[in-house]
């Protein structure tokens, strides 16, 4: 007793030492640039906009799949309030021993698996490799890398010549450079690098996703894409975008990243091809970064 | 810690074995008998649960209304997590993550297993106690040490661990930082986990072992309660997955206190700053260390809660269960390939086609013992007589609950329809309904079954009742508006979902939400009201006034000291109801003729 | 609750075979394997993953001499375990209390050999668990086997010393509690052949 009353004071003593003691580094800054565009798009109760041309097969599938998941609970609910209503006791009824062969819910078992199996190797298994293995080759896909940071994304273009410069952790300037490009590559001077994420429509993009601190997730809900940004990794994600999806839509962060993490957004742009091209000139003449 | 109602076993109290009575502090404190144990555990385990609800109540106002002080109590919380009653963006994390911390190891888990499991096992297998009885004692107190240490989280500097139950790292790594590492509420959460798993290690050891070599003469396998076939499968999951989160939560103390670099990659830049990890590490190996644990982890949260409900049912249908082995199967099946799904957690970290393909593939497999299962409870109503008692109402509510809960784990289950969904509210939804109106409407219906056995008095059913209807409309209002604002797009653990353009038109859905869960929360009162008067004031009843046919209720009422006065034998099944040409429509096990 | 009251506390259940404590020692350590299990996993995936940036050479540096001495003096730990039992199985308390002290003489010396010729000079040298992920693993890894071992030696110290007045009043369950002791023992020994050529000799 006489031990823990000792240990609980010292327990309660702790905050009172410590607070006087130890700065806290837990409010960490934003660097989120604020979004004053209005954005775009009808957003309802179920699934938002698609604006993606890969979308239409995980909508599919969702719709197919809830369907599938409504018949079942209807088809257990009226089976359920039939027997509730049905064997409810009352004077006169008595329950029976003897136990139901139950053919009809073995033959909803079978067809369960069987529309599983379906679902998985028929639509599931193929939309997902079109995501994962099917990047695009054409000549006019554009590249970006996307690195997460707390908390905002930034965008990392090739520029002319295609290619990307070389980064590193020691050329982060959170000011000016924030993606740590170093200046010293001959494939550095082209590099534009934003807060705001400028795409052209009906061109496909493969963004290459990483992280210089924590976990973050990169998602926009309108275009069906999400993709973990995990340090250390470079995950590449492709999409294309339906010819007339011009507008201003958002990037959110979809994995708990810290204090800033509800904030962590930033503004996509789809933009006609052209408009995109003079946007992405005029970006990298403003370009001045330091290490 | 004591036992609450320590009054019930005044004169109650037999002692067969010629050792002196035991003094105040042996008999209810530091007890060995499982069964003072259980109702330790119980009481500590609704308390975690109450305040974990707490946690969520005042979550719930910051989501309603964003940057609104809290009304009341905003006052409350100090100045340095909410400053003029509205919460901090690092205070919402907090409480997250201590929520589902809390819920989940301090509350669910205690209560299923350490309370149900430590009082009825015994008694359903004709056991005098616990195979290893000072071992479940300490099994307690390292459970109650590791409760404490994970609550004083939020008197440190930086506040309890805000990194989410998940505690991905490097954001676990690199949160809170502070000059001593070690008084930080990550590192506490991570000394909490340890005590916490040691706990369910002890236990779990001790199950096991109790339900093979203590079981009464003719208490085969196939005799036993599915309620204990429960508590088996459970504690091999409990002893083989617990170990590898051990383990993570050892590494990931290490990186943030001796700066090693287990789950930190090369190059980090955290705040502008370079970080001072070496490197080489790897931060998807605490999430396959950790979700390796905490996938079977859920099914410890939901198999418990089916026995009970398989008990509840089996009695107030006054009928055998149907497809007794059919269940057990699933069960083991079930158990078995839980350990082989985790990576379903993980299909947005960059995953090839072929791992996903395997970990889908085995996810669906193992959505086929959980429909068998709910199938044969489903089928058990047919043909019987069905009673609409409070245990029964809660048991029934299980039965559509879990199915929703279940079903709309399919297309998180399969990577495709995953981009869409991971990570948003349609996964919240998705686990509260299974654990809510799952897994606690279990707790309830075994709480409002085993009351009289343990005190002798039956729970009042119009409180019960109102208990049972406030949470049934309650728990499916604050959880169905959830797969709708998830599939809009919303992620989860979000301060302030209007932020966004598509979170912002469906904040409606969020704010009914809200005031359910207030509303749930007002509907408990008539259930704490209820517990604790029923004590003193419930309906005197008899041994075994559910006219039940398992063990448990052969005991005198409350089971001494050895729980048997003669050790029973057993004869037949657990669910001999309605046997025909029997005088009742009950055949207790241990009945001979 | 004395432990006459409950049955199988020193007689075989008649399905497993096994008294009650043993059963339980065997799920234990089968947990055990599992926590060490994750910890060689963790070596095995953060190893591939690194690929060519794994230190090597000088930055990984053990000395397999020493390795080797402690490797035998934990085997020659696991014989004496077993003479311990096998003489209090044949009712010789003296003799069993003898080998248990060796036991925990032997521990104590892999115990001094690891903090006095490894862990120490390595802290002096510079070479911490925060300099590359190979010392991470090798002080995690060999500093949890070594807790293990050093709760064994509590253990066995336990029933070597007040412990020991079991004998009188229970001899055969005394003795079953040093099977399960050894039972335990020997698994911390096996643990260690893992350990010993994953991260000296590879």
């Amino acid at each position: 007793m006489r031990v823990r009353s000792i240990g609980l004071w010292a327990l309660a003593m702790t905050p009172v030492v410590f607070l006087a003691t130890s700065p806290v580094a837990w409010a960490q800054t934003s660097t989120a640039a604020p979004i004053t565009a209005k954005i775009d798009g009808k957003y309802g109760y179920w699934l938002p906009p698609d604006l993606s041309q890969h979308g239409s097969q995980i909508d599919n599938l969702i719709t197919i799949l809830h369907w599938f998941m409504a018949a079942l609970f209807v088809g257990w609910a009226i089976f359920l309030v039939r027997c509730l209503i049905r064997y409810r006791a009352r004077p006169g009824h008595a329950a029976c021993y003897d136990l139901i062969k139950a053919r009809p819910a073995k033959a909803v078992e079978v067809a369960v698996v069987i529309v599983e199996i379906v679902l998985l190797a028929g639509f599931s298994i193929p939309a997902w490799a079109k995501v994962k293995n099917d990047l695009p080759t054409e000549a006019d896909t554009i590249r970006v890398r996307v690195v997460a940071e707390q908390f905002a994304w930034n965008f990392h273009y090739p520029g002319k010549d295609g290619i990307f410069g070389r980064t590193g952790p020691q050329h982060v300037n959170p000011a000016t450079n924030a993606v740590g490009i170093d200046l010293s590559d001959e494939h550095a001077g082209d590099d534009v690098q934003t807060k705001e994420f400028h795409v052209p429509s009906d061109k496909p993009v493969i963004c290459e996703i990483s992280s210089k601190d924590v976990i973050h997730s990169f998602s926009i809900p309108v275009l069906r894409v999400k993709q973990d940004a995990i340090p250390g990794m470079r995950i590449p994600v492709w999409f294309r975008m339906k010819p007339g999806s011009e507008g201003n839509y958002e990037v959110a962060c979809a994995q708990l990243c810290g204090n800033n993490h509800y904030n962590m957004k930033a503004l996509m742009v789809i933009e006609t091809p052209e408009k995109f091209a003079a946007w992405l000139t005029k970006a990298g003449e403003k370009e001045i970064f330091e290490d | 810690m004591a036992a609450h109602d320590h009054h019930t076993h005044d004169g109650h109290q037999t002692h067969g074995h010629g050792h002196p009575e035991l003094g105040f502090w042996r008999k209810y404190v530091f007890s060995t008998d499982h069964k003072i144990i259980g109702v330790q555990y119980a009481i500590t385990s609704l308390t975690f649960l109450f305040f974990g609800f707490c946690l969520v109540m005042l979550m719930r106002w910051q989501l309603a209304f964003p940057g609104k002080p809290v009304p009341l109590i905003g006052g409350l919380f100090g100045e340095t997590m909410m400053p003029g009653g509205v919460m901090l963006p690092e205070f919402y994390n907090s409480l997250g993550a201590m929520h589902g911390t809390i819920m989940v190891f301090l509350g669910v888990v205690p209560l299923l297993v350490g309370a149900f499991g430590n009082y009825v096992m015994p008694l359903q297998i004709g056991a005098p106690d616990m195979a290893f009885p000072k071992l479940n004692m300490m099994s307690y107190w390292v459970y109650f040490v590791g409760g404490i240490v994970m609550l004083t989280g939020f008197f440190v500097p930086g506040g309890a661990a805000n990194s989410g139950w998940t505690s991905y790292a490097p954001l676990s790594v690199v949160s809170q930082v502070s000059r001593n590492m070690w008084f930080t509420g990550q590192t506490i959460w991570l000394l909490g986990m340890v005590f916490l798993i040691t706990s369910s290690l002890l236990g779990s050891v001790n199950f096991i072992v109790t339900i093979i070599q203590l079981r009464a003469k003719g208490l085969e396998f196939f005799r036993l309660p599915f309620f204990v076939w429960a508590q088996f499968v459970t504690a091999f999951l409990l002893l083989l997955a617990f170990p590898p989160l051990e383990a993570a939560a050892v590494l990931q103390l290490m990186d943030r206190v001796a700066g090693t670099s287990f789950f930190m990659p090369t190059g980090l830049v955290v705040s502008g700053q370079q970080g001072h990890w070496t490197g080489g590490g790897s931060p998807l190996l605490w999430q396959h260390l950790f979700w390796f644990l905490a996938h079977p982890e859920v099914y410890v949260l939901i198999l418990p809660g089916m026995g009970i409900v398989s008990e509840v049912i089996a009695n107030n249908t006054r009928k055998p269960l149907w497809g007794y082995r059919v269940l057990v199967y699933s069960l083991v099946f079930l158990g078995f390939m839980s350990f082989i799904v985790w990576a379903h957690h993980m299909f947005m970290t960059g995953m090839g086609t072929r791992m996903a393909a395997f970990f889908a593939t085995t996810t669906m497999i193992i959505s086929v013992p959980s429909v068998v299962i709910l199938t044969a409870l489903l089928l058990s109503l047919h043909g019987s007589c069905i009673r609409f008692n409070v245990p029964m109402l809660f048991a029934l509510a299980f039965l559509p609950m879990f199915a929703i809960g279940g079903l709309t784990g399919l297309p998180l289950g399969l990577p495709a329809p995953d981009i869409h969904l991971h990570d948003t509210y349609y996964v919240i939804g998705h686990f509260h309904y299974v654990v809510v109106p799952g897994s606690i409407f279990a707790i309830f219906a075994g709480i409002y079954h085993w009351y009289p056995k343990v005190t002798g008095r039956k729970l009042n059913e119009f409180l019960g009742k109102l208990h049972f209807w406030g949470s049934v409309v309650g728990a499916n209002l604050v959880f169905m508006p959830m797969f709708f604002v998830g599939m809009a797009g919303v992620s989860r653990r979000l301060y302030d979902q209007t932020v966004y353009q598509h979170g912002a038109n469906v904040q409606t859905l969020t704010q009914i939400s809200s005031f359910a869960a207030w509303f749930f929360g007002l509907s408990q009162i008539p259930f704490i009201i209820n517990f604790f008067a029923s004590i003193r004031a419930g309906k005197k009843v008899s041994d075994n006034p559910w006219e039940a046919t398992t063990l448990e209720w052969a005991t005198p009422t409350p089971p001494p000291h050895g729980n048997f006065p003669v050790i029973p034998v057993v004869y037949r099944g657990p669910y001999e109801y309605s046997v025909p040409g029997a005088s009742r429509d009950y055949v207790p096990q241990n009945v001979t003729a | 609750m004395s432990s006459a009251a409950l049955p199988y506390t020193v007689e075989p259940h008649p399905l497993t075979g096994v008294y009650s404590g043993k059963l339980g020692t065997w799920l234990f350590l089968a947990s055990e394997v599992m926590l060490f299990g994750a910890l060689f996993s963790s070596y095995v995936l953060l190893r591939v993953g690194a690929g060519d940036a794994w230190p090597s050479g000088e930055a990984t540096h053990l000395s397999v001499p020493i390795g080797t001495f402690n490797t035998l003096v934990l085997i020659v730990s696991s014989v004496t375990m077993v003479m311990a039992w096998a003489s209090l199985k044949m009712g010789n308390l003296a003799k069993g209390r003898m080998f248990l002290a060796l036991t925990i003489a032997l521990a104590l010396v892999f115990i001094v050999v690891k903090l006095l010729l490894e862990y120490i000079p390595k802290f002096r040298g510079h070479h911490l668990p925060s300099t590359n992920t190979f010392y991470a693993l090798y002080f995690t890894m060999t500093g949890l086997h070594a807790l293990h071992i050093i709760g064994g030696i509590v253990v066995i110290g336990y029933f070597l010393f007040p412990g020991a007045a079991l004998w009188r009043t229970d001899p055969e369950y005394y003795t079953n509690r040093i099977e399960c002791t050894g039972l335990y023992w020997h698994f911390v020994d096996l643990v260690w052949i893992f350990l010993f050529p994953v991260l000296y000799l590879t």
